[in-house]
């Protein structure tokens, strides 16, 4: 059971708050989507909740510990995954260097990340010759492969044609039957297909927190209806 | 670290199994003439004492031996000498050898120095006539002998004919030959040096133009490091029977380029210098 | 012409002395190029990834030292070492010790701004992967210079060639001793100051053949590193 608490959290930048202030307690199950235009504060957000930097105000904690001192209990994925450059296997089996992992072990968590993500054949080319949609099955298997309790993901299909979505969205749905999944994406279809939570963020603000069967069959009124309707 | 040190150590092998070596700072004349490199391994051979050659000026010797750096000193400046002594850090001089220093130029001699009495005249009729003229300017003995030739002719050198190139005999050859100037030389590297041009000796002779060496020893009251055994066997077979007759034996296309100048007895010792120097003069 | 012609026959000849005088170039060389790499490529990637007060300043000095003088490295190396320096005691000046410590003096800057240089992007890619695995500084340290490893290499390259060609430095620490320091450098400008410009080119011909090399070598490196380097669109 993953429980995310935002207590009193805001973030400024430069003088003006981008975040927040945010109360929150949410039980992570299935899939959680971060909604909201541009700018509205979901990638700040998702940042907040792997612990990347420490809000202005307020505190960050999942299942009562903060998010910075449990960083190795989650994976964060970036938009634009960071590409080593290393063999894809490589890449893969990167976290659990970082979390001195036996070798032996290494090698088998990384084989089954790499049939998961279906890149067994290109274990051994450098991550760079990966198209576009390897890339991010990639990174997704990297942060798969420590077994997190959650992942994070920061628009994963943002670059993405079709048929890659899809293929990445598969995966999510096997991912999210073992960890806590949460994505951040622009793609009101997408978190459709996806989601068993929203969040909505305009300006920085919370605006809806509810089961997304609730969400999606309801009709909305003020700045989600704006956002919804392509007002803003 | 443990790849480190065990280069250093491979490093260090080859340096360690020659045990009884000594660092000799000598002039460019005598080891680019190849005068070090026939009479050190007799030496050697004999003591058991290997001997490594920094060649740098007479000046700069000087100076790397005022810090201590080196254990004997073969120069030809005998004023600097003196001083070197006198200041403490230099002890046991002994005349070892001497040749000669020659002006040399283009072979048409524009400033017609062929006909000079003296290196001192020669040298005002370059100066006078305006005639490109090389300096070693490095404070070695070449170059400390040619501001003693200047002083001698009441001359101060200065203006564009005047080339310091503040380097080696070599260097400064080099440049002569480049631009078909006048320079002044010891006898040994230019027999030695190989790229000459259009240069030829004009000017030879006189006793200004004499150029005795000196064996010097670092010393060992001042510099406690110092090989002091090792630079005292070298000093005294320069000077003996053997050591005076291997520097006789050098020769470079049947020629003798260093008399030996520390005989024991002065008869002997005016004679070998008469017959060296008097066969200097004949070529 | 006539002077390259020689030049080739004393290369094939290649009797012992020279073999032994190129042999100590590339020992004295080698070896400080490996240990200015040990030190200094971990410092470039410090410089690369950590912000700290004087950083900027640092960044232009060593960048800046990349072009000093060998002959200024060569002096401050021997005052260093002469027995009235303050490591006199050593004992090592005139000796390829003391060589090897002028070059590696004299190729750190190169490794550490090279260095840096080929980090940065790397470290610029691999930040946010970084921080959010939570990696400890030596792993960030160990993972940014391994796959930054092609521009190392080149680092280690260009600083080998710029040893290996120098004569400032090696001739006033080393005194360029028959047998003990001569390296190629010295023997050519020995060979030079005695008018015998066969040898010197001879030897001038392996400096050219092995700087030749080196250059080939960094191309081919970059061309494979490139491979893993991503092309962003």
């Amino acid at each position: 059971m993953n429980t995310l608490t935002f207590d009193n959290v805001s973030v400024s930048r430069g003088g003006q708050v981008v975040l927040g202030p945010i109360d929150l307690r949410l039980q992570l199950n299935g899939i959680t989507c971060l909604l909201g235009p541009n700018g509205a504060g979901k990638s700040v957000f998702l940042n907040l909740c792997h612990g990347m930097f420490s809000p202005d105000n307020g505190v960050v904690d999942w299942n009562g510990k903060s998010a910075i001192s449990t960083r190795r209990d989650r994976s964060f994925m970036f938009q634009s995954a960071a590409v080593m450059r290393r063999s894809v296997q490589a890449n893969v089996a990167f976290p659990l260097v970082a979390q001195k992992i036996a070798k032996a072990e290494r090698l088998v968590r990384v084989g089954e990340a790499l049939r998961f993500a279906r890149l067994s054949d290109q274990a051994k080319q450098p991550a760079a010759s990966l198209s576009g949609g390897e890339k991010q099955r990639m990174a997704l298997a990297r942060a798969w492969v420590t077994r997190p309790k959650v992942i994070l993901l920061d628009e994963p299909a943002a670059n993405l044609d079709p048929g890659s979505t899809r293929a990445l969205e598969t995966m999510l749905r096997d991912v999210a039957n073992s960890s806590g999944v949460m994505i951040a994406t622009h793609d009101l279809l997408q978190a459709r297909r996806l989601a068993d939570h929203v969040l909505v963020f305009v300006d920085g603000r919370l605006e809806i927190n509810q089961s997304a069967d609730a969400f999606f069959t309801k009709t909305h009124t003020g700045v989600v209806a704006d956002y919804l309707d392509g007002r803003i | 670290m443990k790849v480190v040190a065990l280069i250093l150590t491979l490093l260090a092998g080859p340096m360690l199994a020659q045990d009884r070596t000594m660092i000799l700072a000598s002039t460019t004349s005598t080891q680019n003439s190849g005068l070090l490199d026939f009479i050190l391994p007799q030496f050697e051979a004999v003591s058991g004492i290997h001997v490594y050659v920094v060649a740098v000026g007479t000046g700069q010797a000087m100076r790397i031996a005022r810090n201590g750096d080196v254990d004997a000193l073969l120069v030809h400046h005998r004023p600097s000498e003196d001083i070197f002594i006198m200041q403490g850090f230099g002890v046991g001089r002994v005349d070892v050898m001497v040749n000669d220093f020659v002006i040399v130029g283009p072979t048409a001699d524009p400033a017609e120095i062929a006909v000079s009495t003296s290196a001192a005249q020669a040298f005002e009729q370059i100066m006078s006539s305006q005639n490109r003229f090389v300096s070693r300017g490095d404070i070695s003995g070449t170059h400390l002998r040619e501001m003693d030739i200047w002083h001698d002719a009441a001359l101060l050198p200065s203006g564009r004919w005047y080339l310091e190139v503040g380097s080696g005999m070599g260097t400064a050859l080099n440049l002569a030959s480049g631009l078909n100037a006048y320079i002044l030389t010891d006898r040994g590297t230019w027999l030695s040096f190989r790229n000459r041009g259009d240069l030829t000796i004009l000017f030879e002779g006189g006793t200004g133009m004499r150029n005795p060496y000196g064996y010097i020893r670092a010393n060992p009251a001042q510099f406690p490091h110092v090989k002091s055994d090792e630079a005292a066997a070298l000093g005294d077979w320069l000077i003996s029977v053997e050591g005076q007759a291997a520097i006789g034996a050098f020769r470079i296309n049947d020629v003798q380029l260093f008399c030996p100048d520390a005989l024991p007895t002065p008869d002997q010792s005016q004679d070998q210098h008469r017959t060296c120097a008097a066969n200097a003069l004949q070529r | 012409m006539e002077t390259l012609a020689k030049a080739w026959q004393l290369l094939i000849e290649m009797d012992a002395d020279l073999l032994a005088v190129i042999g100590l170039s590339l020992k004295v060389s080698g070896l400080a190029v490996l240990f200015a790499l040990i030190m200094g490529a971990p410092v470039g990637a410090a410089l690369a990834i950590w912000k700290f007060p004087g950083r900027q300043v640092l960044i232009v000095v060593f960048n800046s030292l990349m072009a000093l003088p060998p002959v200024v490295v060569g002096l401050s190396v021997y005052l260093l070492l002469s027995r009235s320096g303050p490591l006199g005691s050593w004992g090592i000046l005139f000796t390829p010790k003391a060589m090897i410590i002028a070059q590696t003096a004299l190729i750190f800057p190169i490794i550490v701004a090279l260095t840096r240089e080929a980090v940065q992007p790397v470290f610029r890619e691999y930040r946010g992967l970084l921080i959010s695995l939570n990696a400890s500084p030596v792993l960030v340290l160990r993972t940014v210079l391994w796959d930054a490893r092609f521009g190392v290499v080149t680092a280690l390259l260009a600083g080998f060639g710029r040893a290996i060609a120098e004569v400032g430095a090696v001739i006033i620490v080393g005194g360029n001793i028959n047998g003990l320091t001569r390296v190629m450098t010295t023997t050519i400008a020995l060979e030079t100051s005695k008018g015998d410009l066969e040898l010197a080119m001879a030897l001038g011909i392996v400096l050219i053949t092995l700087a030749l090399t080196m250059n080939a070598m960094i191309y081919a490196i970059s061309q494979i590193g490139r491979k893993y380097q991503e092309v962003r669109e």
